[in-house]
């Protein structure tokens, strides 16, 4: 074959790849929405489930999935953006960073299946929570910590040295440099970074399972158990439960995560715009 | 997926200093503890938690319940009969909901109280020209020597089995009231609940399994065993005998919230047992 | 004072990662060693039998490690040719406004919930699979096909940045050359990629092994050793997943045992992936 021939063969198949992955992604999408957007409603939004979820609403999973993901968000934030800082202006590459990386990197590896079963024999069997929204919550905190303190110190180190130089020629201390010059600049890449945390959470279920419950009643502190929604459709879905409630359970998802997408690369997309006018 | 979105937002960060958001995030590394601090003294009312074959009848007489008790949560996890005897033990679930005999050690520890029967069905796609089979036959198919449908009066297909995995007490009264101690073959497909076997059997006109008579439905075909069908009736007349108890357990000596109490009384009440009837459970103890 | 109660606070958080990092591994180890311990470290991985409630039980994992492997490595067959042609097509090949558009769209395909692709493997694919090549559909190629497109996302991101980050004048050097783009595409901005595709590889294969709820649902979780992808089979996690709700006592140790050796086969994939992202000149800092 000609050089010529090779290439355009080649870039034949890449472009059927690119269209085929693409089907496929609508396939996903769109056969979620198709058959689950029709049984939609808002009583199924707000009404409770019964029956096991054959009939009735989504309530109790909904809040469930929204109050576990604040509640991880809770704890994971600080310590991320806590970690972040530290290691980007309170300290120099050294042993010690490179510990703290390693544990990160490794942390961001660890299959969910895992944190489930860490979850389970240390919050809820050890620390005696029991399958509650703090149990779940704390799990669901050690699995997004990684994605916060990357996205947080990437956002760090992007802000300017010069804003540094000029708060410390101010006067201002160490921590009044950072408060008033690093973090506000960095601050949406630290909320890119803490919506996509907020999306992994909802998406989790084998950490989840173990760790927050399967009851369907609305919590009613933090000591509840919940179901998500990724949960819910599990057993609808796994069980034969109603599989009509899945696929509308299923579009419930998949709206949640394209919105939590859509405000991330948004918000990136306005600040990029902002900063090549600028 | 950040790694793209942190190329971007290394042009994105690049902004004046503004505000002082420092102190909503100060503010919320305080929150949790808060949070923990109220939750202390809030009840999250009653956890009953285990078999998943279970799970289904208890989440039902739980709702009617709370329908009719405005205020009450009844919380119902199924997590397994292990999982809900550990958890009654240790202390986790006021209530634990298991799908078979407690072991000896376990007996040692709880108290158990049988809620209703339930019997065992076995169960192939509804399109399965075969409707009924001797014992020594379902033994021979989950065995692995029986191995086509062919040699059962149906078509020349190969015999999907699926099963529940090791542990459950679903499996665990299959074992021994029908399989009788028999090895089943390890190439069967494990399933984790009576529901996902119904599931699996109902979109596989090859497959085979076993679940709870209570959750058969028409998206699958229970066999007659024996020529004996499958039915309450038959459960109650002593003639189809693959059945097995449904127990809450509780802690030995723990007393019961108020809560707790009413609810096992209204399991079994006269109305809560006719629910479970209605169902397709037997009313329990074990009179055969 | 207040600066350096500041900077002790910022230190304790700094920890976190790395304390929950060894609270994990302790308890995990804790839970599941005892047992290999007492099983016998030899007779737990390469044994081929598994029946924990038997009397006596059975603690082999082969099994569910040949599944995964099996696993891991057909959704790679299906991700790594589709993931590098795609990262390929997004620098070099696609319209800007087209490349605009895949971004969001592979970084949602990688937020769709995991048990979502399950259910769609369970319910569209497998019956596909029944009905065309045999088997009872439920089975390792099922579970590879779909795994493939969950790992796509990583491989992607990961192989895009890595191209990306080829040095101008490496490329300007080839096209000098009189190569063609297809040639220099080959010649020079994969071979100086390598490393970094490498590691999006790698971080693939440890989202294929380290997937469970998706797993359960699309693989059959049979315990024979499958020598055909037609046949069901169970992973690490998918056991774990599947048998935790009902284990108790040395059953249970045995699922946490299971845990240890998952996660030391994927703490060893994360070594290497650092590794290699860490080789200069594709470091995923400089993209």
């Amino acid at each position: 074959m000609t050089t010529a021939r090779t290439q355009r063969f080649a870039f034949g198949c890449i472009w059927l790849a690119a269209v085929f992955t693409l089907a496929v992604l609508a396939l996903v999408v769109g056969l979620i929405m198709v058959r689950g957007l029709p049984s939609l409603s808002i009583g199924f939004l707000t009404g409770t489930p019964e029956n096991l979820g054959r009939d009735g609403g989504i309530f109790p999973t909904i809040v469930g999935t929204i109050v576990l993901g604040l509640v991880s968000l809770l704890i994971a934030t600080p310590l991320g953006i806590g970690s972040a800082i530290y290691l980007t202006e309170y300290t120099h590459e050294s042993l010690l960073t490179r510990a703290i990386r390693f544990g990160t990197e490794s942390l961001a590896g660890v299959p969910s299946i895992i944190f489930g079963l860490f979850g389970f024999i240390f919050f809820v069997t050890y620390l005696q929570m029991g399958w509650s929204i703090l149990a779940g919550g704390l799990t669901l905190a050690l699995m997004v910590l990684p994605t916060i303190i990357r996205t947080t110190e990437e956002a760090i180190r992007t802000v300017p040295q010069s804003y540094r130089n000029v708060s410390y020629s101010l006067g201002a201390t160490r921590w009044q440099m950072v408060t008033t010059a690093v973090l506000p600049s960095a601050l949406p890449g630290i909320i890119t970074g803490i919506i996509l945390a907020f999306g992994r959470a909802v998406s989790e279920t084998a950490a989840v399972i173990f760790t927050a419950g399967t009851a369907l009643n609305l919590p009613k502190s933090v000591f509840s158990p919940v179901r998500t929604m990724a949960v819910h459709f599990y057993i609808l879905a796994v069980e034969g439960i109603s599989l009509e409630k899945a696929y509308a359970t299923g579009a419930v998802l998949i709206v949640t995560v394209l919105i939590i997408n859509v405000i991330a690369s948004s918000l990136i997309t306005r600040l990029v715009r902002k900063q090549v006018r600028r | 997926m950040h790694i793209r979105t942190r190329r971007l937002l290394s042009i994105a960060a690049v902004r004046g200093p503004r505000g002082r958001c420092w102190r909503s995030l100060l503010f919320l590394a305080l929150l949790p503890l808060l949070l923990a601090a109220c939750g202390q003294s809030d009840s999250a009312g009653l956890t009953v938690t285990g078999s998943t074959s279970v799970a289904p009848f208890a989440e039902h007489l739980a709702e009617l319940y709370q329908h009719a008790h405005a205020g009450t949560a009844i919380n119902i996890q199924s997590l397994g009969s292990s999982a809900g005897i550990q958890a009654a033990i240790d202390g986790v679930a006021e209530i634990g909901m298991s799908s078979r005999e407690l072991k000896p050690e376990e007996a040692d520890k709880l108290d158990e109280l049988v809620i209703a029967r339930d019997a065992l069905a076995v169960i192939v796609h509804p399109a399965n020209p075969v409707s009924k089979l001797s014992l020594k036959q379902v033994q021979d198919i989950f065995s692995g020597s029986v191995r086509s449908w062919s040699a059962l009066g149906g078509p020349e297909q190969p015999i999907d089995l699926v099963i529940r995995e090791a542990g459950s007490g679903t499996a665990g009264a299959f074992d021994e009231l029908i399989m009788k101690g028999k090895a089943i073959t390890i190439t069967a497909l494990r399933q984790g609940s009576n529901g996902a076997i119904r599931q699996v059997v109902a979109e596989n006109p090859n497959a085979i399994g076993y679940i709870s008579l209570g959750i058969v439905d028409n998206t699958v075909k229970a066999l007659a065993i024996n020529n004996v069908a499958p039915s309450v009736a038959h459960v109650e007349a002593g003639t189809y005998t693959f059945v097995r108890p449904f127990l809450f357990v509780w802690r030995k000596g723990h007393t019961f919230s108020p809560l707790a109490k009413q609810y096992i009384d209204y399991v079994m009440s006269a109305e809560g047992q006719q629910e479970l009837q209605n169902l397709g459970l037997v009313k329990g103890p074990a009179s055969p | 004072m207040k600066e350096r109660s500041i900077s002790f606070i910022l230190l304790i958080t700094a920890f976190g990662a790395l304390v929950a990092l060894g609270l994990i591994t302790y308890f995990i180890f804790q839970a599941g060693v005892p047992l290999i311990a007492k099983v016998g470290l030899w007779q737990f991985l390469a044994g081929s039998t598994w029946n924990p409630t038997a009397k006596p039980p059975a603690f082999g994992i082969l099994p569910m490690i040949v599944g995964s492997l099996w696993l891991t490595f057909g959704s790679l067959v299906i991700g790594v040719p589709l993931g590098l042609a795609v990262a390929i097509f997004m620098v070099e090949l696609a319209p800007a406004w087209l490349a605009v558009v895949m971004r969001p769209a592979i970084q949602l395909l990688a937020g769709i919930p995991s048990v979502i692709y399950g259910f769609i493997g369970l319910t569209l694919l497998a019956p596909v699979i029944r009905a065309t090549l045999g088997g009872p559909g439920l089975s390792v190629l099922t579970g590879a096909i779909i795994l493939g497109f969950m790992i796509l996302p990583t491989i992607i991101a990961i192989s895009e940045d890595a191209i990306r980050a080829v040095p101008i004048a490496v490329r300007e050097g080839a096209v000098a050359l009189g190569s063609s783009h297809w040639q220099v595409i080959t010649g020079v901005l994969l071979p100086t990629a390598r490393s970094g595709i490498i590691a999006g590889i790698i971080l693939g294969m440890g989202r294929a092994l380290g997937e469970t709820m998706a797993v359960i649902m699309m693989i059959g979780n049979s315990l024979a050793i499958p020598v055909s992808p037609l046949q069901p089979a169970t992973t690490l996690t998918s056991n774990i997943g599947l048998e935790m709700a009902y284990a108790s006592g040395q059953h249970r140790e045995a699922l946490f045992a299971t845990g240890v050796v998952l996660f030391v086969f994927i703490m060893i994939l994360n070594a290497l992936a650092t590794t290699f992202v860490r080789r200069p000149g594709t470091s995923r800092r400089s993209a």
